[in-house]
């Protein structure tokens, strides 16, 4: 449909975070830094940012319903409308950052670039960048449903304010973070140091990225699989200031287990992934994967997966948000390379067991 | 209309391409209005170029940012900006700020009355300033997608999420309410009064008739109308969005409710721009692909003004008389027709 390629587009940035985490004080180390890029910045409230940018641009977050049966299909109205401002002014920015509120689901504003043409148009979502408190978000994960859609909608999770916390509290929020997405990059920081580089141009939601940027997504909840077939640089922060660039079998033993992290379970909020080095049927699959978003799609916040058809010598890679999904045929399974299928699922009282029963009918005997 | 006289059964399209003068304008336009017998190009960013019949221009800087909306009565043009100014340009080309967003909210939407009223918006809050100078504003629920002042009497229509308020500046009154789900933008009002338009944000057209509030939908687009013009009797709304353009029926008392629209001018492209003739039943059509045509809309003929490219057709005017059409195409490319 769009002509655009993905590197004319505007990548965009999605800055997530509960009220107090330091949303503020990293949308100021982007603007401030010399980095030689300029962004736009759509944000919630006007004179938080102490930065004069004429291209600051203030939004008032109105979540729409769209008008096509589906219940959880809402879109970010005045991002569409702002967004079609910008693009008057191509050439002017590098980049976007939309700022959503504290209390705000990152869904909506993840819809909009998959149900508006004109914003798919001319801009793509780069990563959903989540900013989380090390030292109240372990208890806003148990009263605010809010803070625990922003960690487990995220691609990258900044967990600020370390230095407030001791070893063992630090501990244990990561280890709550992990029980609900294992599949963000998690940065420790203090006062939201981090390189931007690890925020931003995450290429998150590029389908030919899905697993060059994301290699817990192989890996996390896979304790038994020993193909390393790739060379990325590895930084999950258990492993951190350890040797975390050596990729053996060992590696799998460190990971959620090493270090004394403690396992949670969350009880709302979960990740489910499956996987299978045998075959998909496309015609048992496809119809399969619409049905359970379609049905189930208000609990799945995120989904994402590589797939491997019969009769396909091209590698399937698809995402979702709730039920939006968008799939492609990515590229030629290269020799050599196991043809695996891998899906994940991160979402709110997922029926695991329906899923996997539901996935295993689609794997051909 | 002595030009327009394609020939029965040619083989071929007939061709006024050789006709069109190019104007290079350097940069995307986003309106084009005539003031007088001078197309006003008004630039996504800036600037307004204003082009003489010979197409000598000149380039006039109205903001500092990007021109978000325009309007035009014929005797001026009044834009809004992300510099939250409202603009105007007159006839003798002089620009004047005509308010300032004391926040330096962007100014999203503007609309004139032939009075002279001007109504301007930001945000959720509509603004109106009538001849006197009198400035009244209004909040509705949510950011303001487009407005429109009736045809009689100091009435602006302020579309916004899931309805439009008609409201009476002049009346302490609470508006008048249209309902209806979903987000309304762009805004139009037929020139009889009787009917009240919206381009939705889901590709469709929303109704009312006026005198009862009865609904009309008007659905089928494959995508998002951008871009609706009455012809010169009022009674046809033509519009964008599709691979023809589509061509709503408002002369009986029901509007279009149980009539099919006319389809015209198809081509392998979606309609990016429509404008039609200010007298004649003809319409010229631009197209994603850069194709334009002249179309008469009582059976369809057609006329090449452009042949296609890879640019889209981003805006179409027609000076009031009907003897000269403009248009811009992709970031830049710029004609002038004289029939």
């Amino acid at each position: 449909m769009s002509e655009s390629t993905a590197a004319d587009k505007i990548p965009v940035t999605v800055l997530t975070g509960y009220l107090g985490a330091g949303k503020t004080t990293l949308l100021n180390r982007i603007l401030s830094e010399n980095h030689g890029k300029k962004y736009a910045v759509i944000v919630n409230e006007f004179g938080e940012i102490g930065i004069d940018n004429d291209l600051i641009i203030g939004a008032d977050e109105e979540v729409f319903e769209m008008n096509n049966g589906c219940v959880c299909c809402t879109v970010r109205g005045d991002l569409v409308r702002i967004l079609e401002g910008l693009m008057k002014r191509k050439g002017k920015f590098d980049a976007i950052i939309v700022e959503t509120t504290g209390l705000a689901d990152p869904a909506p504003v993840a819809q909009t670039f998959f149900v508006d043409e004109d914003v798919q148009e001319n801009a793509r979502l780069d990563a959903v960048v989540t900013v989380a408190d090390a030292k109240w978000l372990s208890d806003r994960l148990k009263d605010a449903p809010e803070a625990k859609n922003q960690i487990a909608f995220a691609d990258v999770i900044v967990l600020n304010k370390t230095d407030l916390v001791t070893p063992a509290e630090l501990a244990e929020v990561e280890g709550r973070i992990h029980a609900i997405n294992p599949y963000a990059k998690l940065h420790r920081t203090e006062r939201c140091q981090v390189a931007l580089s690890d925020v931003l141009e995450r290429g998150a939601f590029d389908l030919d990225r899905i697993l060059e940027i994301e290699p817990e997504f192989l890996e996390a909840d896979d304790h038994d699989h020993d193909h390393h077939d790739h060379d990325h640089e590895h930084c999950h922060d258990e492993n951190c200031g350890h040797d975390h660039h050596h990729h053996g079998h060992d590696h799998h033993h460190d990971h959620g287990h090493g270090h004394g992290m403690k396992h949670y379970h969350d009880e709302d909020m979960q990740s489910l992934s499956l996987r299978t080095s045998k075959a998909l049927d496309p015609s048992k699959f496809m119809p399969w994967l619409q049905q359970l978003v379609a049905t189930e799609g208000q609990k799945i916040l995120r989904s994402k997966g590589i797939l491997s058809f019969t009769g396909d010598d091209d590698r399937y890679v698809f995402q979702g948000v709730h039920m939006m999904l968008e799939g492609t045929h990515q590229r030629p399974w290269k020799d050599g390379e196991p043809r695996e299928s891998r899906l994940v699922f991160i979402g709110r009282e997922l029926p695991e067991q329906a899923i996997r029963d539901g996935f295993e009918q689609c794997v051909t005997t | 209309m002595a030009s327009f006289d394609p020939p029965e059964n040619s083989a071929s399209i007939v061709s006024v391409t050789d006709r069109v003068k190019s104007i290079d304008l350097g940069s995307a336009v986003t309106a084009i209005h005539f003031l007088g017998d001078v197309a006003a190009f008004v630039g996504d960013e800036e600037a307004v170029t204003l082009v003489t019949p010979e197409a000598e221009t000149t380039r006039l800087p109205i903001h500092s940012g990007a021109v978000l909306c325009v309007a035009s009565d014929g005797n001026r043009i009044v834009t809004g900006g992300d510099d939250g100014k409202v603009v105007q340009l007159s006839r003798k080309g002089e620009v004047t700020t005509l308010a300032t967003d004391a926040k330096r909210r962007w100014i999203d939407n503007v609309a004139l009355h032939d009075d002279g009223a001007v109504a301007w918006s930001s945000g959720k809050t509509a603004f109106v300033r009538s001849v006197k100078g009198e400035e009244k504003s209004h909040e509705v629920k949510s950011t303001v997608g487009g407005l429109a002042f009736a045809p009689k009497g100091l009435r602006l229509a302020i579309s916004h999420y899931n309805g439009v308020s008609l409201w009476f500046p002049n009346m302490a009154a609470t508006p008048e309410g249209l309902e209806w789900a979903g987000s309304h933008l762009g805004v139009t009002f037929s020139p009889d009064n009787k009917f009240l338009i919206t381009a939705m944000h889901e590709p469709a057209l929303h109704g009312w008739r006026l005198a009862d509030a009865r609904h009309m939908r008007m659905t089928g687009y494959p995508s998002r109308v951008r871009s609706m013009s009455w012809n010169g009797s009022g009674k046809l709304l033509a519009t964008s969005g599709a691979d023809t353009v589509i061509i709503w029926p408002f002369a009986s008392k029901d509007g279009p409710m149980g009539k099919e629209p006319a389809m015209l001018a198809p081509v392998p492209a979606r309609v990016s721009a429509v404008a039609c003739h200010p007298r004649e039943d003809i319409l010229a059509a631009g197209y994603t692909n850069g194709t334009i045509l002249l179309v008469r809309i009582t059976d369809g003929a057609e006329i090449l003004v452009r042949k296609n490219d890879d640019a889209a057709v981003t805006a179409l005017g027609w000076n009031a008389k009907g003897s000269l059409l403009a248009f811009a195409v992709g970031d830049g490319k710029a004609g002038l027709l004289t029939l």
